[in-house]
């Protein structure tokens, strides 16, 4: 039976791992390598890097990161930020990420989406939805870390870039990300009933029962979190023994 | 004993290459070497071919890398080299991939490569993530790897294999699909071992010590 991911999220920036409270007052927390090596060993079943300061004088050192980390984690391995094209794409996978996510750059042209598959496969790309509430059950796509409205409706979005050849969608709640309160369940609901792609859950886990809701309740494949994990409130192991007991399917070590 | 891993532009060879150095290191197995030179796969001992993205795709590009195809199946199919595909790399040695068109395969193990269409909407597909695996017939590469043991897959087509002697294990997602096939010197698993932590650097150590 196939099993339930739990995804640590590492946000980079600058070569270190920072955690963006809604964004704002970043707080280093490490080598990325090293947080990395440890999630392998700690029974993560995949790992996602989010260059969160990505421009093009920066691009090498995720490059290197991506590389290392590569070279000593044999688990799979997400990379997102900053990533426009299909050149993008092929760099990262080169250095050694197994899928690339996009972002803005699917909102701005989800043709991109459809030129990456083809050239990759669905396997290896990712569309990143940052979705923010305008109304009870009606969300909009925000890019630029959240601050820039689109007037694109979520799901309605998330049904595009699947027909475009996403393979996988990871969604983010921009009204719970950093707030601990809980996955955003209905819009986990909406985008995961109208595709057919895996959906990972993301933005707002601050308990180890929020993971079982997005999976229960929100139909996620995969859950990602980042502080709960980095900052060692629970382990991995703790979070997947907790979801199991929930009877949901989980890779135990 | 040299060991190749094939690089035909279909995919991201890096973390293979890792990982097949570090268990030739650790069994002292000799050289691994990321290849697109024809010459390289024929002096080889063993062959590995990973692949990633479109099965038309991955055929067509491997047709033309310059005499890669004629001398894989020369030193396989005459010469009894260990032969592992991985992925796309495994699917290719179907006799016809179903996917977008059809596609002629290796034809070295009988089946074809069909889309996974899950009766349960609720299975998603791709077919992405940790699954477990069911062993059907036990083989040297499976050596030290039991029926519950997790690997990583991302796939939307499955292999169907027409002799259940040549399916070595599959897994469960609302049908059977097949995780790794075999018979004679090929082998080929549709998860990827370089990503499955544990019972894939098993997997890979095995191979690099198989003998057939």
């Amino acid at each position: 039976m196939l099993k339930t991911r739990i995804i640590p999220c590492l946000d980079v920036a600058d070569g270190r791992v920072v955690k963006g409270v809604n964004f704002v007052n970043l707080i280093d927390a490490g080598d990325p390598v090293e947080a990395a090596k440890a999630y392998d060993a700690a029974g993560a079943d995949e790992l996602c890097f989010l260059d969160i300061h990505a421009t093009h004088e920066n691009r090498g050192t995720m490059f290197d990161l991506v590389t290392r980390t590569a070279e000593q984690c044999f688990m799979p391995l997400t990379v997102g930020g900053g990533v426009r094209t299909v050149a993008d794409v092929r760099a990262l996978l080169l250095a050694g990420a197994d899928k690339v996510s996009f972002n803005s750059a699917a909102v701005a042209n989800p043709d991109v989406v459809a030129e990456a598959a083809d050239h990759f496969g669905s396997q290896c790309i990712v569309v990143a939805i940052d979705a923010k509430t305008v109304e009870p059950g009606r969300w909009e796509i925000f890019t630029h870390g959240g601050r820039k409205p689109t007037g694109i409706d979520a799901v309605e979005f998330a049904g595009t870039v699947a027909a475009k050849g996403a393979g996988e969608i990871l969604l983010t709640s921009m009204d719970r990300d950093g707030t601990r309160a809980g996955f955003n369940i209905p819009l986990t609901r909406a985008i995961s009933d109208a595709v057919s792609i895996p959906v990972i859950a993301s933005g707002g886990v601050g308990n180890l029962d929020h993971l079982v809701e997005g999976v229960t309740e929100g139909g996620a494949s995969a859950v990602l979190a980042a502080s709960i994990f980095h900052f060692g409130d629970y382990t991995v192991a703790q979070a997947k023994a907790h979801m199991a007991a929930a009877g949901i399917p989980m890779r135990l070590a | 004993m040299l060991t190749v891993l094939v690089d035909y532009e279909s995919g991201n060879l890096h973390s293979a290459e890792k990982a097949f150095q570090r268990m030739a290191r650790e069994l002292d197995a000799g050289e691994i070497l990321v290849t697109s030179r024809a010459e390289d796969v024929a002096r080889a001992d063993r062959i590995v071919l990973p692949g990633d993205g479109a099965f038309p795709a991955c055929r067509k590009a491997l047709d033309q890398t310059g005499g890669v195809f004629e001398a894989i199946e020369e030193a396989v199919t005459r010469g009894g080299r260990p032969f592992l595909g991985i992925c796309v790399g495994m699917q290719m040695m179907a006799s016809w991939g179903r996917e977008y068109s059809d596609t002629r395969g290796f034809d070295w193990i009988g089946g074809e490569v069909v889309r996974i269409e899950p009766a349960n909407p609720a299975l998603k597909v791709p077919h992405m993530g940790w699954n477990d695996l069911v062993v059907d017939n036990p083989h040297p590469v499976l050596d030290g790897i039991q029926t519950g043991e997790h690997a990583y897959f991302v796939h939307s087509y499955h292999f169907r294999v027409a002799d259940p002697a040549e399916r070595l294990a599959h897994v469960e997602y609302g049908q059977e699909l097949t995780a790794i096939i075999g018979r004679d010197n090929i082998v080929g698993t549709q998860f990827h071992p370089e990503k499955s932590q544990r019972a894939g650097l098993r997997l890979i150590a095995n191979f690099l010590r198989w003998n057939p």
